[in-house]
């Protein structure tokens, strides 16, 4: 057998092909996405509907209770739209971060008994919100429909924000799956940050209801610039986009992203060691 | 060229109290450790420990070669293995690998339950390092087999235990890596099959496969390997050919002969009855015997339940290299045993007669209710039985039975 493959292992191993192993192994990535979303709705009654109905119920919930009963301004936009732009990409970042915080440890048993980049557990997981949140597209376009919205050209920069909102998703998800192996103190926290997230982000409301003094600091948290830009992409109305907030948002995004990497690649190699 | 060139490898652990208490069993139990820890920050640097579950290991491995890796308990094994799949990192040291490396510490990794057969094949396979259309074209080989075709579309949790194992050896089996790293994993099955695999294993190494086997059955060494590497407290103590590391690590076993044996109470597995055994000792204080002597031992079962219970106990003695000799029970005199509530019970078991030829010996201690099993020891005391005439040769182990005989002439 005349073979080329020479793997050296090292104590202080710097994968140098680390991105090219990935790729080598993108088949497993996908047989572990396709798993867990073979796995996900088995033994449920609705099955797959479950992704439409989750944030349908929420839609439902937040345009009654902000819509109506609070009477809080849309400019003019049909409330249940002004949610359903923020429902959409809250759910694709809350349902990842809770989700891929779990990935390490539920796999734990492959994590201790066989090798493989170890980021394809985090990233498949992610790809199972990801297309959770493609089937809830499905809602918005309803909605619109239903009320005759007409978006204006705003709609194709909606790509570059669904781009955004997934480096969020990842970035916070890959962040809080390599600390949960190592400080079980983030199974308690997620559920907190998701929790209160959805009233601190403008999941439910504009965020022109905050003072402007106020609005850069409020950037500070990322969902901010990542909603805003959902609903400046589907509504069209200047007044929802806040460019300088959504710089600080977006470059929060990206430290968020790298540095989870960056955390990720240096404490893979313990793993299997702390788990 | 080797196959795989392993120099220096060292693997240092961090025990402490606080790693101890991190497999919490509930968020009540989790939250009041870590608040404890807070407040006695300081204490818990003290009491790390270090310890090194392998110093300065090298050795190497031609292409083609199947070597065993030999050891007691804790010697290093299984830490060498994962460090060899890349499962943890070394401390220092490196290690080359030459070739495609598939690992097998468990059959059936990565096999979810809620899957059928077919799926869990495709995704046990990739998870083991195939290709998707490596899985596609040997699909038809695996199910053939594994023996399980009529099931291929059932969930796997509706299988039986060995049809899993059968389903996931069967991928493991038909893995093509130059270099195939095993761990204990033939323990699972039954017989037929394991031989079944051994044979699969042994036509891999046929074609050029470099294997290194993890085992505590040193018959499956025996069979599938011609090299062997001992390890010792996380040392290599013999690299040589496997009837000579084989022997020496019997004598090693041999050397540990013990007349008590106290179990620690944090290690006893939970079961429905509340009873455990919890000491078995020589009251001689030797665990030497002459061939025919009687042999006494004193057994201590606690039943910690609040209500009497009966049992039957039994013990097995085997050969050092795990041939079972004969075996006694409880049972065999007629009568169960009776424990009384909340309390320790003494319990004293001779062998009057007790046939064994010359050699090295351990005992193996069951006790049940029924036909369940309570609570169970494997390698508890270790004994010698010497001949007492100087013609018996100890190191060639004659071991097993002996019987009433006449010879005439």
């Amino acid at each position: 057998m005349n073979t080329s493959k020479i793997t050296e292992i090292k104590s202080n191993n710097k994968f140098s092909n680390y991105w090219k192993e990935i790729w080598d192994y993108k088949e497993l990535f996908f047989f572990l996405a396709w798993r867990d979303i073979l796995v996900r709705y088995k033994q449920t009654f609705f099955g797959i509907a479950w992704s439409i109905i989750r944030p349908l119920i929420t839609i439902v919930v937040f345009s009654v209770i902000f819509g109506k009963v609070a009477s809080l301004p849309s400019d003019g936009i049909p409330y249940p739209i002004l949610v359903i732009a923020g429902t959409l990409p809250w759910q694709l970042f809350s349902t990842s971060l809770s989700e891929a915080s779990n990935s390490l440890i539920s796999n734990s048993n492959m994590i201790t008994k066989v090798y493989f980049p170890r980021l394809a557990i985090p990233l498949s997981t992610i790809v199972v919100s990801i297309i959770d949140f493609a089937i809830s597209l499905v809602i918005l376009i309803c909605v619109m429909i239903y009320y005759a919205y007409i978006p204006s050209w705003q709609i194709l920069t909606l790509p570059i924000f669904i781009l955004i909102a997934i480096l969020a998703s990842l970035g916070g998800g890959i962040w809080f799956s390599a600390l949960n192996v190592k400080y079980r103190d983030f199974k308690f926290v997620i559920p907190f940050i998701v929790q209160f997230g959805l009233f601190v982000s403008p999941v439910g409301f504009s965020s022109s209801l905050v003072p402007g003094k106020w609005k850069l600091i409020y950037s500070l948290n990322p969902m901010v610039g990542v909603i805003d830009g959902f609903r400046w992409a589907i509504t069209g109305k200047e007044s929802s986009l806040f460019a300088e907030g959504f710089m600080v948002s977006l470059i929060i995004v990206l430290i968020i992203f790298f540095s989870g990497i960056w955390y990720f690649r240096k404490t893979e190699k313990t793993f299997a060691d702390f788990i | 060229m080797h196959s795989i060139e392993i120099k220096d490898i060292s693997k240092k652990y961090i025990i402490s109290r606080y790693n101890d208490n991190r497999q919490n069993n509930s968020i009540r139990e989790s939250i009041s450790n870590k608040i404890k820890n807070v407040f006695s920050k300081k204490t818990r640097d003290n009491k790390r420990e270090e310890f090194w579950a392998l110093r300065d290991v090298s050795f190497n491995v031609n292409i083609g070669d199947k070597i065993g890796i030999i050891g007691k308990n804790g010697a290093g094994k299984s830490t060498l293995l994962k460090i060899l799949s890349r499962i943890t990192n070394p401390t220092s040291g490196s290690i080359t690998l030459n070739g495609r490396v598939a690992s097998l510490l468990e059959v059936g990794t990565g096999f979810h339950p809620e899957l059928t057969g077919k799926e869990n094949i495709f995704l046990n396979g990739s998870i083991l390092g195939m290709k998707k259309n490596e899985i596609k074209k040997k699909f038809d080989e695996i199910v053939a087999f594994s023996e399980i075709e009529q099931f291929l579309d059932t969930p796997v949790k509706r299988y039986s235990s060995g049809m899993y194992v059968r389903l996931a050896f069967s991928v493991a089996a038909h893995l093509e890596p130059e270099i195939l790293l095993i761990d204990e994993v033939l323990a699972v099955g039954d017989a037929q099959f394991q031989k079944k695999c051994i044979g699969k294993m042994e036509s891999a190494s046929k074609e050029g496969r470099t294997i290194l086997f993890v085992s505590h059955n040193m018959g499956a060494i025996k069979q599938l390997c011609s090299r062997a590497v001992l390890l010792e407290k996380g040392k290599v103590k013999l690299d040589s050919n496997v009837d000579d590391v084989i022997s020496n690590y019997f004598e090693d076993v041999v050397t540990d002969t013990s007349f008590e044996m106290e179990f620690d109470k944090k290690d006893r597995v939970e079961n429905l009855y509340k009873v455990y055994i919890n000491k078995i000792s020589f009251p001689n204080k030797l665990a030497l015997y002459k061939m025919w002597e009687p042999i006494n031992m004193e057994l201590e079962i606690d039943n910690l339940s609040n209500m009497d219970q009966e049992i039957i106990a039994g013990l097995t003695i085997l050969s050092v290299d795990e041939y079972p000799a004969f075996s006694v029970e409880s049972e065999d005199c007629g009568h169960k045993l009776f424990l009384k509530n909340n309390s320790r019970t003494n319990i004293k078991i001779s062998i009057p007669y007790p046939n064994l030829a010359p050699g090295k010996y351990f005992i193996r201690i069951g006790i049940r209710a029924g036909l369940n099993v309570i609570d169970f020891k494997d390698r508890t005391l270790h004994f010698e039985i010497q001949s007492g005439l100087n013609t018996y040769p100890t190191k060639n182990f004659i071991h097993g039975m002996k019987a009433q005989s006449k010879w005439e002439y």
